[in-house]
């Protein structure tokens, strides 16, 4: 048995989300409208559990300054510890790797023509905690660890140009292939996140494009193709300047098969503090 | 030739590419260093001599002291940077977009609970609102 890739999980990862459910403020009804649209997720991933999530995220100045920008960073670890982003470090679970899965993706994706970092030490910050809690909720403290191993995988999404939408696709397709070939029978599901428009800076922050995003959602489910041919200045311009990391959920989009995912949940809420909270899950045909 | 820069016409909007990132480079390293609570502790006691310790400009030395984003960012500063220097005040990210705008702290909170900016208008500088 090999693994297999069952599912994909897109959402965006405001921080302040992870805010609100670290300093409890999860009921109050700003943050419960964007709660309630996690709520199915929470039960459907409690039905599906998955061994190992390939996390596709983005660093926002914690693991990486300006002295080393890679492109494309794989986690390959055992361990990695919430990152202190200045505000002291989240209260969850560090996240436990996968690293012969990680090693395997490495050697199999960079052989495919994909020039991967390989990180061995590395802080995640909410891009990939946010996430998890979403998803996960908050592990009890009489078992005080996220439910599956994780591999993150870090894109360059902070300094300009990030890598095209049609490169990130094909970089998904060259992980599915790879995960294919682990010779040990894990569910992997592949995590997209970020998004979705949003801008933090200059006189034009707070820029929100509904229509942006719900097209978006149609066409990655249905036609991530032609979505992949969209150019950079489309989503700075219509997206936002941060709305631009919206190009990693093709990575996820394209570790799906080539048939026709199914759509198991869709929400979408306005707003999360400065952003645009999208949240999709496609599973694959069996 | 000259790279292309399509990005220039967004109106109220500083793409952080790589002339930005070098013109703001030890800019961002000094807001890096801030993720150290006791750097954090030694900034707060004394602004002007933990910046004199950067070799920072002096433009971008006074757009920190003056906490004034914009200039931060026209300087070279990315906003997940300047973040660190926000995170130090106790600020939350919100406050720190919305300082940037030219509204108040509740008018830009009130203007996201409608459902954000509107792209229209927005898309291009000079368009006719």
């Amino acid at each position: 048995m090999m693994a297999r890739i069952s599912a994909s999980v897109y959402t965006s990862h405001v921080p302040a989300i992870g805010a609100a459910l670290d300093q409890g403020k999860s009921a109050e009804p700003y943050w419960k409208r964007v709660f309630d649209g996690y709520e199915f997720s929470k039960a459907w991933i409690r039905a599906n559990p998955p061994d190992v999530v390939f996390l596709v995220y983005n660093d926002h100045a914690n693991a990486f300054s300006l002295e080393m920008i890679p492109t494309f960073a794989i986690g390959c670890a055992a361990e990695f510890q919430p990152a202190d982003e200045g505000w002291g470090p989240r209260p969850v679970p560090v996240v436990q790797g996968h690293p012969e899965l990680a090693a395997h993706i490495a050697q199999a994706v960079i052989q495919d023509d994909f020039d991967l970092t390989i990180v061995n030490r590395m802080d995640v910050d909410h891009g990939l905690t946010v996430p998890l809690s979403l998803l996960f909720g908050q592990p009890p403290a009489s078992d005080y660890r996220w439910p599956c191993q994780v591999i993150p995988f870090a894109v360059n999404v902070v300094q300009y140009p990030v890598p095209s939408g049609r490169r990130c696709l094909a970089l998904g397709r060259a992980i599915r292939r790879a995960v294919a070939s682990f010779d040990q029978p894990l569910n992997v599901q592949v995590w997209g996140t970020g998004g979705m428009s949003h801008q933090l800076q200059g006189p034009r922050a707070g820029l929100i494009n509904r229509e942006f995003d719900q097209a978006f959602l149609d066409q990655l489910i249905a036609d991530p193709e032609r979505l992949a041919q969209k150019p950079h200045i489309d989503y700075v311009r219509e997206a936002g300047s941060e709305g631009i990391e919206l190009v990693m959920w093709l990575i996820a989009r394209g570790a799906m098969s080539d048939k026709p995912p199914r759509v198991v949940h869709r929400f979408y809420h306005v707003p999360a503090s400065n952003t645009a909270v999208g949240h999709l899950i496609l599973e694959n045909p069996q | 030739m000259a790279l292309d820069k399509p990005y220039k016409d967004v109106p109220g909007t500083t793409i952080f590419d790589a002339d930005q990132a070098r013109l703001g480079y030890h800019l961002n390293q000094f807001c890096m260093s801030l993720m150290k609570a006791e750097n954090r502790a030694r900034f707060k006691a004394n602004e002007r001599a933990y910046l004199d310790e950067w070799p920072m400009s002096e433009e971008q030395k006074q757009a920190v002291l003056a906490r004034d984003l914009n200039r931060c960012i026209a300087a070279g500063g990315n906003i997940y940077f300047l973040a660190k220097i926000g995170a130090t005040d106790g600020k939350s990210f919100q406050q720190m977009a919305g300082s940037m705008t030219g509204m108040s702290e509740a008018e830009y909170r009130d203007m996201m609970i409608g459902g954000g900016r509107s792209i229209e208008g927005n898309r291009y500088i000079g368009e006719k609102k």
